[in-house]
């Protein structure tokens, strides 16, 4: 240990993951959130992965009530949050015993040690204090008073004691403030605001944060401070958002640009909620959002609400998404715009209600009854929600049909840097509504006839009411092709069922070839779609990395699929499929293309890790999966991890 | 840019200059054939809107009649107006989207006693509740009409049915007590053998502002024929229907020989005007803020074969939600001017990259 009390510069790293854990009522999200928007402010490239329990407030010092924040700070672009934290934050004995075992050995764990009294020990399950017993000894452990310090500060602010140890997760963000020399004068500025209503609670958590940063940079304990350099990032205007704000935001754009008024009709689920809680601050867009009674009610007004000419939108996850499937039958049969957005949770029932995973799509694809296609498009990334977003409603309104777009838990709550669009450069989304009559009848009076289909697009005319001339009335039952009426003949309906069908496989020449991102003579190509973009895309670098050839291609749109992915799966020699499911793509690409698509999954409401990726990929290449995967993360995540099929 | 708060096309704004146009019952009725059975209570109850519309000063293009599924359900396709034929209970929920997003519009919902009180009782209390502007129109047959003769949430104790072969055990819902329960400000009650007053009770439900409710005895004649035969049939009606109106002393019969009272623990019953003498009547107050009164003579009969009250049972204004919902819209929109997409994009921190 040094004895100098000369500053000494910086240790230089090239990325660092930092995990603060916590009581769900510590903090830790807040603290995550702070010390993730100070690093994108200088300019890392990042990721986080917010995880917290479903309950809102488990008892106190249990393994049930942890709540993680992990955050991957780095110097050049990173697609996950990390595989795992070099660095822990401890506040209590039940955060250290939940996050131990994803720790490498020689990782370094600061604990507030103030915690690790005989109760806390044994509500989180130790038998005797793994300070003191040896258990720790493969990692660096750093032994700080946060509670104590953050008391005394606080109650010089004049903060009851009672509430003195409050600011204790603003020590911490301090404290790991000044070992990663991050700035500080924005956490501060933040406080400030935030906390103006109340000058006590400011006071307590300004003196808390300072006394974090200063502990680390007086007390000697460290041996030194770190620094991760900005990352080069591609010039431009950045925020850091999670997948909601995201969505949320897409939708006003979207709504915008097609001059439709947005109307949001849901019901409160986690994780979607947010989407509602976004929405529901921009009314100056002319945004009308509605708390429904129940998810049936939210999408049916949202198809109300489309039926009159707006932009209807639904949120949901989990048991929402199976109460809205009659009501999107029938948004189907009627062929009126609407967006469902689906945040995929653990399931089934109500599952792992904060948990991430992608076993929606087969749902999505097929969860109606009768023969009722729809367009599904997927987000990748946070950011990419955004764009996903402006594209469902695309598709919406341009096909007049219910779109299901599918993100989840991780790309839901999790943020990463996003680089500004240009707005102009978004597709454009004209609505064109029917303006006049369509049709001659047999007495020569010119009619209205609503299922008259644009024989491009195969969508049909959206005539809201308010123009006379056009009046019609549309329902759930069949209809007659052309005028709309109500139709019970067979061969009508067949010709109406496959109408249906042709105008959503159509589609597939309305969006952009698969993207594929090849070496050339690689052999193994590895498809996903949505959030396990970022562990595919962290693990194919990782075995190119190793001198190996593998393809990657992800998936936007998984209904229709993109015209040429046929001839694109067909030319490698093995295709591997990686889900955080039981394998659903691999079986809707197994059927479409009749390609042998081998299926790696897990479902631990997590997404994969990189390693996991890696040697799985591997694994395809040369079979020696096991090796290198132990080799690469030091960790026992190994492929048995994720399961191969 | 165009004003987001309304639907690109709305094309008929409060200063329309184009007047009106003259109407008769025809205009209203869509080229489609009414299906129903013959002798079915529907057929007058269509007559009776189709009839009424001319008169209410609406032009066909803003007029939207939403449905769900059922006998009743059927409804829109025989108007000529905009209109929707949905799924089973949910058209109160439709109709709450688009009346809060089309203020210029007429939502009409038509809906039977198992549409809006089985399988769509939420959606139905919910939107009275919020006092979402439109008007229900609930044909209580106290039967499944169109899956052909079950027993319905309206039918009485011991029915018995297809599916209840030794009658029905359930307790029926008293479709204008729920009403008033779930905080209407618009409630009545009509029958489908009255067309006058069925005319007038939908001309009030329309002229109210948020959500009205009426109930209407319908005669289902193929599975319960008969069900409101004892208070509607012509010979009965002065005895046993009991017509509401606003600032009078509630009395029927030939000669106004019977009455309603109210009593000291605010029951209300029905009594000899001779014995109490007709200044002890109880004068109905439809505008009387709290719905008590209106919940007791929602309950003065037990059922169609005990003197029943019919007309407007409570008509009082309350915010309305669309109304409220576009005043949040305006108001935020003064506060904060249009919506600025850039401003959005950077509502957090944003930093930039040289
Ligand atoms: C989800 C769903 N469940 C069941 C049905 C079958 N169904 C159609 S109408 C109806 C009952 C209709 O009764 P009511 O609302 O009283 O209308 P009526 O036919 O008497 O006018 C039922 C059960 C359906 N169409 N949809
Ligand atoms: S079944 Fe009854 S309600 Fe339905 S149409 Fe026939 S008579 Fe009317
Ligand atoms: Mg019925």
């Amino acid at each position: 240990m040094s004895n100098t009390t000369q500053p000494k510069p910086p240790h230089l790293l090239d990325r660092v993951v930092i995990r603060f854990a916590g009581d769900s009522g510590d903090g830790m999200q807040l603290a995550g959130d702070r010390f993730t928007t100070s690093s994108a402010l200088f300019g890392n490239d990042l990721a986080t992965f917010p995880d917290f329990p479903a309950e809102i407030r488990a008892p106190a010092g249990t393994l049930a009530g942890v709540s993680a924040f992990q955050v991957h700070i780095s110097d050049h672009d990173i697609s996950t949050a990390g595989d795992s934290p070099n660095v822990l934050v401890a506040m209590n004995p039940a955060a250290l015993r939940a996050n131990i075992d994803s720790l490498p050995k020689g990782a370094t764990v600061i604990v507030n040690v103030d915690a690790f009294e005989e109760r806390n020990l044994v509500k989180a399950g130790y038998e005797s204090d793994p300070l003191g017993d040896g258990s720790l000894s493969a990692y660096t452990v750093y032994e700080v008073p946060m509670t104590s310090i953050t008391t005394e500060v606080s109650k010089e602010a004049g903060v009851k004691p009672r509430d003195a140890e409050r600011s204790k997760n603003f020590f911490a963000l301090g404290l790991i403030s000044w070992l990663y020399t991050r700035p500080i004068e924005g956490t501060m500025g933040w406080i400030e605001e935030k906390y103006a209503g109340k000058p006590l609670v400011m006071e307590a958590n300004l003196r808390a944060f300072k006394a974090g940063f200063h502990f680390g940079e007086t007390t000697e304990l460290f041996e030194s401070s770190y620094e991760v350099k900005p990352a080069t990032l591609a010039p431009g205007e950045y925020v850091n958002v999670t997948g909601n704000t995201a969505t949320a935001w897409g939708l006003i754009v979207a709504a915008t640009r097609s001059d439709l008024p947005l109307f949001l009709g849901t019901y409160p689920i986690t994780p979607a909620s947010d989407i509602l809680h976004e929405l529901s601050k921009h009314k100056q867009f002319g945004v009308r959002t509605f708390q429904a009674e129940d998810e049936i009610s939210g999408i049916g007004a949202a198809l109300g609400a489309a039926f009159g000419g707006a932009l209807g939108v639904t949120t949901t996850s989990g048991p929402g998404v199976d109460l809205k499937s009659e009501m999107i039958g029938l948004a189907i049969s009627l062929e009126l715009p609407l967006l469902i957005i689906d945040i995929q949770r653990g399931g089934p029932s109500t599952g792992l209600p904060t948990k991430t995973e992608q076993a929606d799509l087969l749902h999505a694809m097929y969860g109606r009854h009768g023969e009722a296609p729809l367009p599904i498009v997927a987000a990748k990334t946070p950011s990419h929600c955004f764009e996903a977003t402006v594209e469902a409603v695309r598709l919406a309104v341009k096909y007049r049909t219910p779109v299901i777009l599918l993100s989840d838990g991780y790309l839901a709550n999790g943020t990463e840097p996003w680089k500004l669009p240009d707005l102009d450069q978004l597709p454009d989304i004209d609505p064109g509504f029917a303006t006049d009559p369509n049709h001659v009848d047999d007495d020569g009076n010119a009619v209205f006839w609503p299922y008259l289909r644009d024989p491009e697009t195969l969508a049909r005319p959206w005539a809201p009411p308010g123009l006379a001339g056009l009046e019609h009335r549309i329902g759930g039952l069949e209809k007659a092709d052309g005028s709309g009426n109500v139709a019970y003949d067979g061969a009508n309906h067949e010709k109406m069922t496959r109408l249906r069908a042709a105008k959503i496989a159509g589609i597939a020449h309305d969006i952009p070839p698969t993207d594929v991102d090849d070496e050339d003579g690689a052999e193994v190509l590895v498809i996903g779609w949505g959030s396990t973009y970022g562990a595919i895309a962290a693990g194919v670098q990782r075995v190119r990395a190793r001198g190996h050839k593998v393809a990657q291609a992800h998936l936007m749109h998984l209904n229709p699929f993109p015209a040429d992915l046929g001839e694109v799966l067909s030319s490698y020699k093995k295709v591997l499929v990686p889900e955080v499911n039981l394998g659903q793509l691999s079986r809707l690409l197994r059927a479409e293309y009749l390609v042998d698509a081998i299926s790696f999954t897990q479902v631990q409401g997590v997404p994969f890790r990189a390693a996991a990726m890696e040697s799985a990929i591997l694994q395809q290449i040369d079979g020696t999966a096991e090796r290198f995967a132990a080799e690469a993360t030091g960790s026992t995540d190994t492929i048995e991890k994720g399961s191969l099929r | 840019m165009t004003d987001l708060a309304h639907a690109p096309s709305d094309p008929h704004p409060a200063d329309d200059p184009v007047p009106v146009p003259i109407t008769t019952r025809k205009d209203w009725s869509s080229d489609q054939e009414v299906r129903w059975c013959p002798g079915c209570g529907d057929y007058s109850i269509l007559a009776a809107v189709q009839m009424l519309m001319p008169d209410l000063g609406v032009r066909r293009e803003s007029t939207v009649f939403l449905s769900g599924i059922g006998c009743a359900a059927r409804f829109p396709y025989y108007m000529n107006t905009y209109g929707m034929h949905s799924i089973h209970g949910r058209a109160p929920a439709i109709a709450t989207g688009l009346a809060t997003t089309r203020p210029d519009l007429d939502v009409w919902v038509v809906t039977g006693d198992g549409d809006s009180l089985s399988i769509g009782g939420n959606h139905l209390i919910h939107a009275l509740r919020r006092n979402v502007n439109i008007t229900i129109l609930l044909f209580n047959n106290q039967i499944y009409g169109l899956t052909k003769g079950q027993y319905s949430p309206t039918s009485e104790v011991a029915k018995v049915t297809k599916s209840t072969p030794f009658g029905s055990l359930e307790q029926p819902f008293n479709p204008l007590s729920l009403a008033l329960g779930a905080e209407a400000g618009f409630v009545a009650r009509t029958h489908d053998m009255d067309r006058k007053h069925m005319m007038e009770t939908f001309r009030r439900a329309h002229a109210h502002k948020g959500a009205s409710f009426v109930e209407i005895y319908q005669n289902c004649n193929v599975f319960n024929d008969g069900a409101f035969e004892k208070i509607t049939g012509k010979e009965h009606r002065s005895d046993m229907l009991i017509p509401l109106v606003h600032g009078e002393p509630i009395r029927f019969g030939a000669e106004g020989q019977h009455g309603v009272v109210l009593h000291n623990d605010g029951s209300v019953e029905v009594v000899e005007v001779a014995a109490v003498g007709e200044s002890a009547l109880l004068v109905h107050d439809e505008h009387r803020d709290n719905p008590g009164l209106a919940f007791q003579l929602s309950r003065l009969s037990r059922g169609p074969y005990e003197p029943t009250p019919i007309g407007i049972f409570r008509d009082v204004d309350r915010p309305e939600y669309g109304e409220e919902m576009a005043r949040q819209i305006d108001e935020a929109t003064a506060r904060r001017g249009q919506g600025d997409l850039n401003a959005l994009l950077r509502s957090g921190s944003s930093w930039t990259v040289e």
